[in-house]
C-alpha cells in the first residue's frame, strides 16, 4: 500500500508526477495553494499521513491542532519556516522537515543579481530601453556604483551567506558579517565577524540579508540601523521582508541615504507595499529567490523524500529541530 | 609656455572637466551635440577627447583643421575612429584601456544574471502591482552557478568575468584566435573552432572587438549549435551579432534569455527587442560608474598630454 499524501502547493510538473507514482496522494487543482481548511479537509479525506506545503500554508497551533491523528510528517518546500509553529508542532508529536542546502547556490545567485542590478541601475537602464532610447548619454551622467573591490557586510552567515561570500570573493570584495555565533575559520575564509551588528554597519558599502525571519530579528534593519550605513549605500534582501522596517527603508531610498535596494522579499506578499513600485533606484522581484527550474524540482523533492524516510521510521532527512 | 588647447566633444563627468581646465586650455561642450556640428569648433585646438558614437571616419579627420596633432577617445574601443587616416594625416590616437575592464565585466555578469533569472519580467510584474501570488513554473530561470560559461574572445574584460564566475562555481571555456598562457587562463578551457566551442555553451558572453573580422559573428549557424535553452550576453560591440537571427532564436526559445548591452546602429536598436520579455536591455553603459568613468577621464587627459609633450604613453594607439 502507497503512502497517503496531501500535496497542498503548486509545484514543477516532476514533482507532482512523483507524488503522484509514489503515493495514494490529493494534489491540489485550483489555481493557488491550499488554505489551511482545505488542507484539513483533504487529509481528513484521506486519512493522510504527509502533506508537502511551502510558506504560503500558516501551519500555526490551531492549524496543526486541526489536524487529523493520520498526519504524521509535514515537508515544507521551503528552507524558512517562520510559517510554522514549531512548539504546537513538537508538542502534537508532528514531524516537520524544511529543504535547506538545494536551494543555496540558486538564492546566492539572486542575491548578487540584486547587488549588481541595484548597483549598476539595471532596472532603470532596462526601462530606458523600452521606451526606445534615442538620446545619448552623457559620460557624466546615470551613473552607477562599482561593486568590485568593495566591503559588503552579510547580516546571515548561514550556508546563502556564505555561498553570497563565495560569489562576492569573484568581486574582490572585502566581507564582514554577523550572525549570533562566529563562524570556523575554515567557513568564514577570511570574512571578518562582528559580534554587534550596529558595529558592522558603518562600513559596509553594501549590506545583504541571509538571516532568517521571525520575532528575533524583525525590524533588525530599522532606521537606525539604516542610519549607521554610509551615505550612498546599497543594500540587498533575499531573506525575509520582516527583517527590514519599510518606512525607514522607503525614506532611505529617498533621501539618498542609499544609493539603491534590490529587493526580493516583503514585509507583506504578494501585497508588497505599492510606495515602492514608482522608486527608480529599487530594483524588485516577486520573491523568487529559489525560482529555477532545477532548484524548485530539488526542493519538491527533497521534500518528498524526508516524508519517504519519516513515514518508513528512518529518522527525517533535515528535521525541524532534533529529539 | 601656454597651456596647450583641448576640445572636448561632449559632457563629461565634473572632476574630469575640472581636471581638463586645470592642464588645458579646455573648450568644455555644454550638451552632448553630434561631433558633425562642432567640427570647426576644434580650430586652434592642438587635441581633441571624443567619445564613443562620434563617427570620426577618414572625412571627417579629413576635415580637422591642421592644429589637431592628437584624438583621445573617452573609451578602450576605436572603432569610430578611422585610424589609418588619422595616421596617414600624422594624427596621435589614444584610448582608455584597462580601466573599465572590471566596470564592463560586472555589466556582463549583471546581464547573465538576470537573462539567466528573468529580472526584467519580474521586475514588471511586481511594479505593475500584477503580482498575484505564487504559481510552480512563474518566472522560473535558469540557474547560472555550476554552469558552463563560454567566453567568445579572452582579453582583459573576459578574464575579468571568467574570475567572477568562479565564484558562481562556472566551468569556463573560451574561444579566441591564440591560446593564453596558464597563468592568465587559470584553467579556463581554450578552443580554437566553434564546433567545439559553442555547444558546450550553456551561457556565452560575447567579449571580441568589432569590426569587420567579427561583424554578425553570432549569426543563425552558430546559434544553431548552441546548446537548447543557452543564454547569451553581449556588452562588448552591437555589430558582433546578426539581429534578426538572435530575435528569432528568442522567439523559438533555441536561446531562453539574452542580456544586452550594445547594439547594431546605436542608440537605435531593432525595435523587436523592445517586446520581447526574455532579454534585458541597458543603453551602453557597461563602464558607467563613478569610478570608472572618474579612471577614464585621468587616463585619457594623461596619455593627450604625454603625447604633445613628445612622450609615448602606455595608452597610445596609433
Amino acid at each position: 500500500m502507497k503512502p497517503r499524501l496531501v500535496l497542498a502547493c503548486l509545484t514543477t510538473t516532476d514533482v507532482v508526477a512523483r507524488a503522484r507514482a509514489d503515493f495514494d496522494s490529493i494534489v491540489l487543482d485550483g489555481p493557488d495553494d491550499m488554505t489551511v481548511p482545505e488542507v484539513t479537509a483533504a487529509a481528513k479525506s484521506l486519512k493522510a499521513e504527509a502533506i508537502l506545503f511551502t510558506n504560503t500554508l500558516p501551519l500555526d497551533a490551531a492549524a496543526i491542532a486541526g489536524l487529523p491523528p493520520s498526519v504524521r510528517v509535514g515537508a515544507t518546500s521551503s528552507v524558512g519556516y517562520d510559517h510554522i509553529d514549531v512548539p504546537a508542532a513538537k508538542a502534537r508529536g508532528l514531524v516537520v522537515t524544511n529543504t535547506p542546502g538545494v536551494l543555496t547556490e540558486c538564492t546566492a545567485d539572486h542575491a548578487m543579481m540584486l547587488m549588481l542590478a541595484a548597483a549598476r541601475r539595471g532596472a532603470e537602464y532596462d526601462r530606458i530601453m523600452r521606451q526606445g532610447w534615442r538620446r545619448r548619454i552623457g559620460q557624466g551622467e546615470l551613473l552607477g556604483v562599482r561593486v568590485t573591490g568593495k566591503r559588503v557586510g552579510i547580516l546571515g552567515m548561514g550556508r546563502i551567506g556564505q555561498a553570497f561570500a563565495q560569489r562576492a570573493r569573484g568581486f574582490d570584495m572585502k566581507i564582514m558579517y554577523h550572525g549570533r555565533t562566529r563562524l570556523p575559520p575554515e567557513l568564514e575564509q577570511g570574512a571578518e565577524y562582528f559580534s554587534d551588528f550596529h558595529a558592522m554597519l558603518p562600513h559596509c558599502d553594501f549590506l545583504s540579508i541571509h538571516a532568517p525571519g521571525g520575532a528575533a530579528t524583525d525590524k533588525i534593519v530599522d532606521a537606525k540601523a539604516l542610519s549607521l550605513l554610509p551615505d550612498g549605500a546599497v543594500l540587498v534582501n533575499v531573506a525575509r521582508g520582516t527583517l527590514i522596517d519599510e518606512d525607514a527603508l522607503l525614506d532611505a531610498l529617498t533621501s539618498g541615504k542609499l544609493f539603491a535596494a534590490g529587493l526580493d522579499v516583503f514585509r507583506a506578499e504578494p501585497d508588497y507595499d505599492l510606495r515602492f513600485a514608482p522608486l527608480e533606484n529599487v530594483v524588485l522581484s516577486p520573491h523568487v529567490g529559489s525560482a529555477s527550474k532545477e532548484t524548485r524540482d530539488a526542493m519538491g523533492f527533497r521534500a518528498l523524500d524526508n516524508i519517504v524516510a519519516v513515514l518508513a521510521g528512518r529518522p527525517a532527512i533535515d528535521p525541524l529541530w532534533k529529539d | 609656455m601656454p597651456k596647450p588647447v583641448l576640445f572636448v566633444t561632449r559632457r563629461l563627468p565634473a572632476s574630469i572637466e575640472a581636471q581638463a581646465q586645470q592642464d588645458y586650455q579646455a573648450r568644455l561642450t555644454p550638451s552632448d551635440v553630434a561631433i558633425t556640428d562642432l567640427l570647426t569648433q576644434a580650430e586652434g585646438a592642438d587635441a581633441v577627447l571624443c567619445c564613443p558614437g562620434d563617427t570620426l571616419d577618414s572625412k571627417a579627420i579629413a576635415a580637422l583643421p591642421a592644429s589637431v596633432k592628437v584624438i583621445g577617445t573617452f573609451s578602450v574601443g576605436y572603432d569610430h575612429i578611422d585610424i589609418a587616416a588619422a595616421k596617414a594625416r600624422g594624427i596621435r590616437v589614444c584610448n582608455t584601456p584597462d580601466v573599465l575592464s572590471v566596470a564592463t565585466a560586472e555589466c556582463a555578469m549583471l546581464l547573465i544574471l538576470a537573462a539567466a533569472r528573468r529580472a526584467g519580467e519580474g521586475e514588471r510584474l511586481v511594479r505593475a502591482g500584477k503580482w498575484d501570488g505564487w504559481a510552480p513554473t512563474q518566472l522560473m530561470g535558469t540557474q547560472v552557478s555550476g554552469r558552463r560559461l563560454g567566453i567568445f574572445g579572452m582579453g582583459r574584460i573576459g578574464r575579468e568575468i571568467a574570475r567572477m564566475a568562479r565564484g558562481f562555481g562556472m566551468e569556463i571555456h573560451y574561444r579566441d584566435m591564440t591560446r593564453l598562457p596558464p597563468d592568465l587562463e587559470q584553467g579556463a578551457i581554450f578552443h580554437d573552432n566553434d564546433d567545439s566551442f559553442l555547444p558546450l555553451c550553456q551561457v556565452l558572453s560575447l567579449n571580441a572587438p568589432g569590426g569587420d573580422g567579427t561583424r554578425h559573428w553570432l549569426n543563425e549557424a552558430r546559434i544553431g549549435k548552441l546548446p537548447m535553452g543557452s543564454v547569451v550576453v553581449n556588452a562588448a560591440r552591437g555589430t558582433l551579432v546578426d539581429d534578426g537571427a538572435l530575435i528569432a532564436a528568442l522567439r523559438s526559445g533555441q536561446i531562453a534569455a539574452a542580456g544586452l548591452d550594445v547594439y547594431n546602429g546605436e542608440p537605435r536598436l531593432h525595435a523587436d527587442y523592445l517586446t520581447l520579455e526574455n532579454v534585458v536591455l541597458l543603453p551602453h553603459l557597461g563602464s558607467a560608474t563613478t569610478e570608472t568613468r572618474d579612471a577614464m577621464g585621468r587616463i585619457v587627459l594623461s596619455g593627450i598630454g604625454a603625447i604633445l609633450a613628445g612622450e609615448t604613453p602606455s595608452n597610445l594607439v596609433v
